[in-house]
């Protein structure tokens, strides 16, 4: 098909450079094979627009498919539909303050992003978190990652045909939010970790409701297990389907499940353990074959292992403050502020300054995600805004895979491998 | 393990200076991360040596700043990591105001495509030899780039056709 033919069926109202920059670089992907015959009796080839208003595409996900027949020749995304400057925002706020912006980037797990902005600001900063701050932030993020990959099974088996899977997993997510509620007042977009350590502290319902949870969750994933395990359906969905080669994986940059997926046990977790995650026991699940069953079960698996990691987490949990007492560095307790002067001025000057790292410090932190490596480069300049900061988005990387994996595949498995990759446009966009 | 990684780190370094000789201008810690300073003309060949010799396999993220001087303004750092020494490396290059670009680092790690096109996106660095260098948030038509520090943080009035908020207006 020629690019004319193209541009004179898709004439758009809004951004002409874009779209046509956009048409252009899918016509000229894979031009060395392009050697295919120019006659298309029975016009078959297309060129198709999926979103960014599709309701499979998990966000603002826009791909453009050239299809022939009903094979993709070749895909090609844009994003950028959610884009908000986060990182320009960032640079105008204090640390503290651009916090609760980290909840709106993966909002399926905001407790892991609160952590890794406030671990990566800790790092530049040198500020020491007490012990039990460490271990309410991991119960959070695995908590985090549960209701994350809860949403995924739910969406991705919907992706596959069946709907009512979906309300099954909802039904846990709504427990983990009320937990949630029970840790930080919020359900959604909790804003619980602090630079320095957590908001407040777990109360007894918090406690009673994990634990709760971690009682009755295992026999609802075994339930999972028993409908899909044996599921014909569910496998010929996926199996086989939007492969990843084990030799591609780490040069496209593939993080997180996507990753171990294709036989790469790489979890930041592991690798450079932060919080306390090395002070408890748990596998990093990998599988060989790189297609979307193998990222089934890496994801079942990890929310077994999650469990595993909450249970530990509450047996070790120790006693004790919750945020450090150094009132340069952190926000003194409401307590002080309320009943002391000294108290009143230091939460004034967090407000107002806020935390200052040493001028020209560069420090990079990555937290394991629900959806892969999550870092933040934060170069300082002395002041307490950060001088630059940048999200290393899980979601971003693997769309990277998406446009890869997806030239070959039939159009009706689209929805599939998209849901199998699992990104959060939110995230992606920045 | 802990002291594993930092062991085979600066002994990157150490080799990397010998071999690289004129291409390193510095090496530092700072809190904890070790960077490495290089000449922006051998970008390629010390990126291709790490990767070749040191396993540094994975390009986790490539990062873009400004740093607002007259000369050398913007900088280009690439998180790079070794899965089997279990060290990250970031490798820092800078380039002037005028007409910024680099050579792509697709040609040795292809997921560095979107991470090259995103700074592109946000700083206005080219990429020489990149395959697709077009921007990667916003649309083609948008004439700035936005992460440059003198960027007002509410945009630029009227640097973007929006749709009509009511849909009986002209």
């Amino acid at each position: 098909m020629k690019l004319t033919d193209i541009q004179s069926k898709t004439e758009s109202t809004f951004f002409p450079e874009h779209q046509g920059s956009l048409y252009q670089s899918l016509e000229d992907k894979h031009t060395t094979i392009e050697e295919m015959d120019d006659s298309d009796p029975l016009n078959a080839k297309m060129v198709l627009n999926m979103g960014p208003q599709h309701p499979a595409t998990h966000g603002v996900l826009r791909l453009v498919l050239q299809l022939k027949g009903e094979l993709i020749e070749k895909a090609k995304l844009d994003i950028g539909y959610l884009h908000r400057g986060v990182e320009k925002i960032a640079e105008n706020k204090t640390y503290q303050e651009f916090m609760p912006y980290t909840d709106r980037m993966d909002y399926l797990s905001p407790y892991s992003n609160n952590v890794a902005l406030c671990t990566a600001v800790e790092k530049i900063a040198s500020v020491e978190v007490p012990e039990r701050a460490h271990y309410i932030r991991m119960i959070g993020a695995e908590l985090a990652r549960i209701s994350s990959h809860l949403l995924w099974l739910g969406t991705m088996v919907m992706d596959a045909g069946a709907v009512s899977f979906f309300i099954w997993t909802f039904k846990e997510r709504e427990k983990i939010y009320d937990i949630m509620d029970y840790i930080a007042g919020h359900r959604f977009t909790v804003s619980h970790a602090r630079i320095g350590g957590v908001a407040n502290d777990l109360t007894d319902e918090a406690t009673s409701a994990i634990k709760e949870f971690v009682d009755s969750f295992p026999k609802q994933l075994e339930s999972y297990h028993k409908l899909l395990d044996r599921n014909r359906i569910f496998f010929d969905r996926n199996e086989g389907v939007g492969v990843l080669k084990t030799e591609d994986a780490l040069g496209l940059g593939a993080t997180g499940p996507v990753l171990r997926a294709t036989g790469y046990g790489y979890d930041v977790r592991k690798f450079t353990p932060y919080a306390r995650y090395d002070q408890v026991e748990f596998q990093v699940p990998t599988r060989m074959e790189g297609d979307n069953l193998a990222r089934y079960y890496i994801r079942m698996e990890e929310m077994e292992e999650s469990i595993r990691i909450i249970r530990q987490c509450l047996e070790q949990i120790p006693s004790g403050p919750i945020r450090t007492n150094n009132a340069k560095q952190a926000y003194p307790s409401k307590d002080e502020v309320y009943y002391s002067m000294e108290g009143m001025i230091h939460d004034f000057m967090m407000t107002d300054t806020g935390i200052c790292p040493p001028e020209g410090a560069e420090a990079y932190h990555a937290v394991e995600s629900p959806k892969g490596e999550l870092g933040y480069f934060i170069q300082s300049d002395g002041t307490g805004h950060p001088w630059r900061l940048k999200v290393n988005a899980p979601s971003f990387c693997n769309l990277q895979i998406l446009e890869n994996i997806l030239d070959g595949e039939m159009v009706s498995d689209t929805v599939v491998i998209i849901g199998g990759v699992d990104p959060v446009l939110g995230e992606a966009d920045k | 393990m802990s002291s594993s990684p930092a062991g085979s780190l600066s002994n990157t370094i150490e080799e990397v200076t010998k071999h690289h000789t004129s291409a390193v201008i510095e090496a530092y810690t700072s809190s904890g991360d070790t960077f490495l300073r290089i000449e922006k003309e051998s970008l390629l060949a010390v990126c291709s040596w790490l990767k070749e010799e040191h396993d540094f396999v994975y390009l986790a993220d490539i990062v873009g700043a400004d740093r607002f001087t007259s000369d050398e303004r913007f900088e280009v750092i690439y998180n790079l990591l070794s899965l089997k020494n279990q060290c990250r490396l970031f490798v820092k290059v800078r380039c002037d105001e005028d007409a910024p670009s680099l050579e792509s680092v697709t040609g040795i790690w292809p997921g560095a495509n979107w991470k090259e096109r995103e700074v592109y996106d946000m700083f206005g660095i080219r990429f020489e030899n990149h395959p697709d260098l077009r921007r990667m948030y916003l649309p083609e038509d948008f004439q700035y780039y936005p992460l440059r520090k003198e960027f007002p943080l509410l945009g630029v009035p009227g640097s973007i056709p929006l749709p009509n908020t009511t849909p009986d207006a002209d």
